[in-house]
């Protein structure tokens, strides 16, 4: 492992973060006004404040339009948007994942957004009635540890081999893995997908709290091969330097279904009496500025604005994830129901 | 005999209110399951999976409130009648457990120790969050019984154990019973540690339906369940409670009585109570402390604290005044003027309590977005969602102190000319205080960990510890989970010392 190289790119990335907190400071002597002014602009976020909460007073400087965000759950924000139907205080609902969206999008409660907005992202990345659109996204991939690794599995059918036996991690209530199942269902229907599951849990896989733990125990060796998201890797480089890290990432490419590419997005209440701020604020999720925010604090996909992902990723292009519309993912619930089944989500 | 007087207007007509708006998540549960059709409802209900969840839960409910039984009159006879002191401090040390969210509890012991995920896990944790519910209305009831019984029995050559089992725990049956049906009701509707244990149960699917189905109707059709559960139980629990009546007998004041104390029963109680508060409050704290100081870069915003503090005291206090002064007209009709229109009253406020918290929530989103909208996401709606939620421990503990005190002072009162009123505001109620006071530190010590119904229905931008502690837990930052999750102990510690403060001002010593 290179770890010079590793250094420097951290530096790059240090150097970038500097650049965007710096853009934002300039920019925020030219503020916008904004069309309309009836009241704070009220949003639903199922991201975390941790994640997004500075770039969203970074919106309200720029434009002068004033944010209420509630911060919960994702599902149960979908939950409580549905329960209050069109009376809902909400403009903007942002979630963490697609399936959300395509639930409050079936309900009926979004609207549609203008093709200026939906023109700035990619139609795998957007809902087939342009109802939402997504904002980052994050790559399923196998973090391994090099000093215990020679050959890492290509495909997550190459994980079923033997040779991995009670040397995989992986986080069962974890909702980007319980994602990776639901396409993993939606692609290869519900008798393979259980199938695949039933080889996966006999060959022991270890299970772990959270993703972030997957992670450390593949650094320290504890297992050889963790299945997480991508950026996991690169916030522990961040927070503890690359010297603390011996753990590198391996992405599931050429379709398969192990390289899923989740989404984060975003809709506009069809309810909103201030549809001109709300689509602001989506437009303002996709510039320029919004897109590095998430490409180089949370290191996950930009999806818009032509901005690229922070340097060590390979490019969309190059992970060539599996083809699949991301509502599709809403159905979660059954993906739960069969994880149970297969003895993978419960003790 | 006092079921042949009329219970005063002034009693029924705020009992009658306080059930209508417990029933109000029933309400929405029905008209919420129903509209998919009757046959959708059949459907989702039986369905082997629904089953074999339901038999886990009640496995769970069993196993739990039974230690949680043991353990609670454990503690309640080590405060009230064990020579151990001080007192004061014997009662913080076990309520702190109380105070500590299931999901965080769980966290503290699953981040120790891995493998105790599961089943083992998902007990040991509940026990710990629910025997209080227990501990607390028995002490209660043993202040206010007279241990002049115990003391004759004594004499009367029963051995100490056999006097604990007739006589001392006879006494305290209402108060055990009561307590037991609110552990049960807690775990039934628990999910923080069932989730962090990965423990499959009822719940599961009803988060499940929420978080991963996105489908409210499906998640009230399967809190049905819950519903027909808690409706049981609660029956039951009436049944057991009306089979046997406990008074106490003799005067007005009670004198204090020391049992003697062997020195191997006393180093058995003192190993006893040490294990208890170090495993239940202990392996928590122990684990908060451990984060706060993990990262050394870890900078406290002590700000930030203090002011969610300051949020979660202030929503607490007004919680627990309101929700006492609603569960007090029930809580006297149903120890007072027993009868079958006072045990509905007073079980249409325990049936919510088996709903998880999100429930209870959403239920209050669809009656205040609809009829209360200038309230909708605004303090007082927020405070109503927590008071039905904690409404049944309050009617518990009150009820049982009020069953215990004598009736007698009541009848000499009313002899001397004193309306009803006047009676129950003179005689009743402060025979009573050490309950009601129970009551409020109960849903005190509740709402301060309460999170659900906090997330959705908080005016916006309001923190409280609970919230501060979900948001830095969900993206796995505990170093800065810790300072919030001590403040939260440490705030229990203040309605814990109000209650015993105030149980100890009726004790003659």
């Amino acid at each position: 492992m290179n770890q010079l190289q590793t250094k420097a790119r951290v530096k790059q990335l240090i150097a970038g973060a500097m650049a965007v907190a710096l853009i934002a400071g300039c920019s925020s002597g030219s503020s916008e006004s904004a069309e309309t002014s009836t009241g704070p602009l009220v949003v639903y976020s199922g991201r975390s404040e941790a994640l997004v909460a500075e770039l969203f007073s970074q919106f309200t400087t720029q434009t002068g339009i004033k944010l209420e965000v509630r911060y919960a759950d994702s599902g149960e924000l979908a939950a409580l948007l549905i329960t209050e139907g069109d009376a809902s205080p909400a403009d903007v609902y942002f979630s963490q994942d697609a399936g959300a969206l395509g639930a409050v999008e079936d309900a009926g409660l979004l609207s549609t957004l203008p093709s200026d907005i939906t023109n700035l992202v990619d139609s795998r990345f957007r809902s087939t009635q342009d109802r939402w659109v997504a904002t980052s996204g994050r790559a399923r991939v196998a973090v391994y540890n090099p000093e215990l690794v020679s050959v890492v599995p290509n495909t997550i059918d190459d994980i079923l081999n033997p040779m991995w036996k009670g040397k995989i991690g992986f986080a069962p209530t974890n909702a980007s893995w319980q994602s990776f199942v639901t396409a993993l269902r939606v692609i290869r229907g519900e008798a393979e997908a259980e199938q695949w599951l039933t080889a996966f849990k006999a060959n022991e896989p270890v299970p772990y709290e959270k993703n972030g733990a997957v992670r450390d125990a593949v650094n320290i060796g504890e297992v050889s091969l963790g299945l997480v998201n991508h950026y996991y890797l690169y916030e522990k480089i961040a927070a503890e330097g690359a010297d603390a890290v011996v753990a590198k990432n391996h992405y599931f490419i050429n379709g398969d279904v192990g390289g899923l590419i989740n989404v984060a997005g975003v809709g506009v209440l069809e309810s909103s009496k201030n549809t001109n701020a709300a689509n602001q604020l989506v437009k303002f999720l996709l510039s320029v500025q919004g897109q590095e925010y998430f490409g180089l604090k949370t290191f996950e996909y930009p999806l818009a604005a032509g901005v690229a992902p922070f340097s060590e990723l390979p490019t969309i292009e190059e992970l060539n994830p599996p083809a699949i519309d991301l509502s599709n993912l809403k159905s979660l619930a059954e993906t739960q129901e069969l994880l149970a089944k297969t003895g993978l989500l419960t003790k | 005999m006092s079921s042949r007087t009329r219970a005063p207007f002034a009693l029924v007509a705020p009992a009658l209110v306080a059930s209508v708006l417990s029933l109000v998540p029933v309400w929405y549960l029905f008209q919420t399951a129903f509209t998919s059709g009757f046959a959708a409802v059949v459907d989702e209900l039986f369905q082997s999976r629904t089953l074999q969840l339901v038999l886990r839960s009640l496995l769970l409910m069993v196993t739990v409130t039974s230690a949680s039984v043991v353990i609670g009159v454990f503690a309640a006879w080590v405060v009230a009648r064990s020579p151990l002191r001080p007192r004061l401090l014997l009662i913080i040390a076990f309520s702190l457990s109380l105070a500590i969210p299931s999901y965080l509890a769980a966290f503290a012991w699953v981040s120790w120790i891995p493998g105790i995920s599961g089943f083992l896990g998902a007990f040991i944790v509940l026990t710990f969050v629910c025997y209080p519910f227990v501990m607390l209305p028995v002490i209660a009831s043993m202040d206010i019984s007279d241990p002049m019984s115990e003391k004759v029995a004594l004499s009367l050559g029963r051995t100490p154990f056999g006097v604990f089992r007739t006589v001392t725990l006879g006494q305290s049956r209402p108060a055990i019973t009561g307590g037991a049906l609110l552990v049960a009701l807690y775990v039934l509707s628990d999910f923080g540690a069932v989730a962090a244990m990965r423990y499959e149960v009822f719940t599961w699917v009803i988060y499940g339906a929420y978080r991963a189905g996105f489908n409210p109707s499906r998640a009230a059709i399967l809190s049905t369940v819950l519903l027909m559960a808690a409706l049981v139980l609660t029956l039951i629990e009436a049944r057991v409670r009306s089979t046997r009546d406990t008074f106490r007998l003799g005067s007005g004041v009670r004198r204090a009585t020391n049992i003697q104390f062997g020195i191997p029963a006393r180093i058995a109680t003192i190993t006893g109570a040490v294990l208890l508060v170090a495993l239940g409050a202990g392996v928590p704290i122990w684990r908060a402390i451990y984060w706060t100081g993990f990262d050394s870069s870890n900078q406290v915003q002590w700000d930030v604290v203090i002011s969610s503090i300051a949020t979660s005291f202030g929503i607490g206090i007004v919680t627990s005044v309101v929700t006492a002064l609603v569960a007090l007209p029930i809580a006297l009709l149903s120890a007072r003027y027993r009868g079958r229109a006072s045990q509905i009253l007073e079980g249409s406020t325990y049936v919510a309590h088996a709903l998880p918290g999100i429930v209870i929530a959403i239920s209050i989103v669809y009656l205040g977005i609809r009829t209360l909208r200038p309230l909708y996401q605004e303090m007082p709606l927020l405070i109503l969602a927590q008071v039905l939620i904690f409404l049944p421990l309050a009617v518990a503990s009150m009820r049982s102190a009020i069953a215990m005190s004598t009736q007698s002072l009541e009848h000499v009162a009313r002899s001397l000319g004193a309306g009803s009123m006047m009676t129950l505001l003179r005689v009743t109620i402060p025979l009573a205080l050490p309950g009601i006071m129970a009551a409020g530190a109960l849903s005190m010590l509740s709402s301060v960990k309460e999170l659900p119904a906090t997330l959705l229905l908080r005016p916006t931008g309001t923190e409280t510890l609970a919230t501060q502690i979900w948001k830095f837990s969900s993206v796995s930052d505990y170093a800065s989970v810790g300072p919030f999750a001590l403040a939260m102990i440490l705030l229990a510690v203040v309605p814990v010392a109000v209650l015993t403060a105030t149980t100890r001002h009726g004790v003659a010593r």
